[in-house]
């Protein structure tokens, strides 16, 4: 066993006893770290949350690399390849997140390629053009830091810290992704209709990135009480309308919606029926990208099994001939050699 | 010259963006792009204005290496070549940060550049010695991605007009240090290329391979399909 042992508190405290200072510390707002006894289903949510999230990330890279190439500007280019960049940063966080609650990154980019575990939405929808860098950013964007705000102070520690992190960097690309569209708003007649043709391909698909309406939410009522979820999906998807009205304005764009208004004795703004169907067709696998995108990414993990192979073996012979070569055990060294082995052999 | 080598060895990295073997290099591939892309913007600014440089120049016009315009391959491949690149890239960039006679400008960014490129020469020196002293795969990969690069290692030296260097001293250490990193590889080192051999290339007087049309027409593909526009 591998397990820590219990602390003398957890070794004196029955099941009940656990529970019970799980939930006070979570009623006082306090953080639960890796060490802490959570109960199992708490456990298994934050798998699965951080999981999909981590998940999101390394698929979002795709719809943007596809632009990498054909970049119109340097400055515009080298803000994209930085952004991508970020992602795959992001990815590593959350991966590290979720590996302190006892999974691997690799079980989980296993389930990942095996359709076993899920990404977001979004990112089965194509890339059409260079707009969609903008409205991306935008939107996609927007809508992430809309949700992942108020995981900053999510009960796990380590998915809070992560989102801490994200967060900074996600409002950068999001205001990177407004001046993009600005930039294509203001140019040229043909610029600005691409720019508006993107935010009327991407802005039903950004409202559906809060989730199922809150009363066919399964998971949420539990997340609220465990806060894990601080706000129920329509009341972010609504903040998130209402913050990006005023933006559309003044970005010279509309939203593709007749039914949006402002509704003076809500004091928010009312909008339209989102398609249901058509995200339920998405989360099915049925999406425009789903195939491709799950394709790529299983292509890349196949296709770079021999690297991460040779990088374990080049470790192990290192560490062998290390071994040999120090007839003094050097304890520092030895905790050197296995580290890069461990980091080798995972990465 | 040095811009173009920058520019498109950047652009050709930046292909591997969501398809590298692990996150880890997702990130570094990444990194090391936007390195090159920031000196290929500083140099291309020094001759004119980056964008029409890059954007509306056409083949004949580009004065980078046949190097690094060549395809990513597999991983290997990819690491042969920047192994190649940045040990010459660092070698220059440091006798040009330390030449009173070169152009100030160019010495300034020499002297910022030398410490990315420790880093890519660094990065590709690793992963060359993992591969190659690796598992049995690798190690032909390796060997393979190794041999098939060197033939377009001959004009990494050609004297570039304006800049005052010692080619052939600089060659000379370039031989010698990948050298080194192929031995420690337990990879065989290829004869040492001719400069005046049909393989050496002609990127230097615009005399590119055929790959590097292709790439040119994906890169410029939007920018010219919107003449004067800003983006």
């Amino acid at each position: 066993m591998t397990t820590a042992p219990p602390s003398v508190e957890e070794r004196d405290q029955g099941p009940a006893d656990l529970q019970r200072a799980f939930d006070e510390a979570v009623a006082a707002e306090e953080r639960i770290e890796p060490r802490d006894w959570m109960p199992d289903a708490y456990r298994a949510t934050l798998v699965r949350q951080i999981a999909q999230h981590a998940h999101s990330e390394i698929i979002g890279m795709q719809p943007e690399a596809n632009w990498i190439t054909r970049a119109p500007s340097l400055r515009r280019k080298a803000i994209l390849i930085a952004k991508v960049q970020d992602e795959a940063g992001h990815g590593l966080y959350l991966y590290s997140a979720a590996e302190t609650l006892g999974v691997s990154r690799d079980e989980l980019l296993d389930k990942l390629h095996a359709g076993r575990q899920r990404y977001s939405s979004i990112f089965n929808y194509p890339t059409l053009t260079w707009a969609d860098m903008g409205a991306i950013g935008w939107l996609v964007d927007g809508a992430a830091i809309t949700n992942q705000v108020p995981l900053c102070r999510c009960s796990y520690g380590p998915y809070a810290r992560a989102m801490v992190r994200i967060c900074k960097e996600e409002s950068f690309h999001q205001r990177q992704g407004y001046e993009l569209l600005l930039a294509l708003s203001r140019g040229t007649e043909a610029q600005h209709a691409m720019a508006q043709d993107a935010v009327n391909r991407w802005w039903w698909p950004s409202l559906m990135m809060f989730g199922p309406p809150d009363d066919e939410s399964s998971h949420s009522a539990q997340s609220m009480e465990w806060k894990i979820k601080r706000h129920s999906n329509d009341e972010l998807r609504q903040r998130f309308v209402d913050i990006c009205v005023p933006q559309a304005e003044s970005l010279g764009l509309t939203l593709p919606d007749p039914d949006l208004r402002w509704n003076e004795e809500r004091g928010r703004h009312d909008f339209g029926a989102i398609d249901w169907e058509e995200f339920k067709q998405i989360l099915k696998g049925n999406g425009p990208c789903n195939e491709q995108r799950i394709t790529q990414r299983r292509r890349a993990h196949e296709e770079g099994a021999w690297v991460r192979e040779a990088a374990a073996a080049y470790a192990a012979k290192r560490a062998a001939r290390h071994g040999a070569a120090t007839t003094h055990h050097n304890h520092q060294d030895e905790h050197r050699a296995q580290h890069a082995h461990d980091g080798e052999a995972r990465g | 010259m040095l811009g173009d080598d920058a520019l498109v060895l950047s652009h050709r990295l930046a292909e591997w963006a969501g398809h590298a073997p692990v996150l880890e290099e997702d990130v570094a591939l990444a990194n090391i792009a936007l390195d090159l892309l920031g000196q290929a913007r500083a140099l291309l600014s020094l001759a004119g204005d980056e964008d029409e440089l890059a954007f509306l120049r056409e083949e004949r016009q580009f004065r980078n290496i046949q190097l690094v315009e060549q395809p990513n391959g597999d991983f290997a491949r990819t690491i042969a070549r920047q192994l190649y690149f940045s040990v010459a890239q660092e070698l220059r960039f440091t006798a040009l940060a330390g030449d009173d006679d070169c152009p100030r400008p160019i010495r300034e960014l020499a002297a910022k550049a030398v410490k990315e490129t420790a880093y890519h020469r660094d990065h590709a020196t690793e992963w060359t010695l993992r591969l190659g002293d690796g598992t049995e795969e690798s190690h032909r990969r390796m060997r393979r991605g190794t041999e098939t690069m060197w033939r377009f290692t001959g004009e990494l030296f050609t004297p570039v007009p304006g800049l005052a260097l010692d080619d052939g001293a600089l060659r000379e250490s370039w031989h010698t240090q990948v050298a080194a990193v192929l031995a420690e590889a337990t990879l065989p080192v290829p004869e040492l290329p001719d400069g005046d051999a049909w393989t050496a290339g002609g990127g230097r007087d615009g005399i590119h391979t055929e790959p590097f049309g292709r790439m040119l027409a994906e890169m410029q593909h939007l920018h010219r399909s919107h003449p004067g526009a800003s983006w």
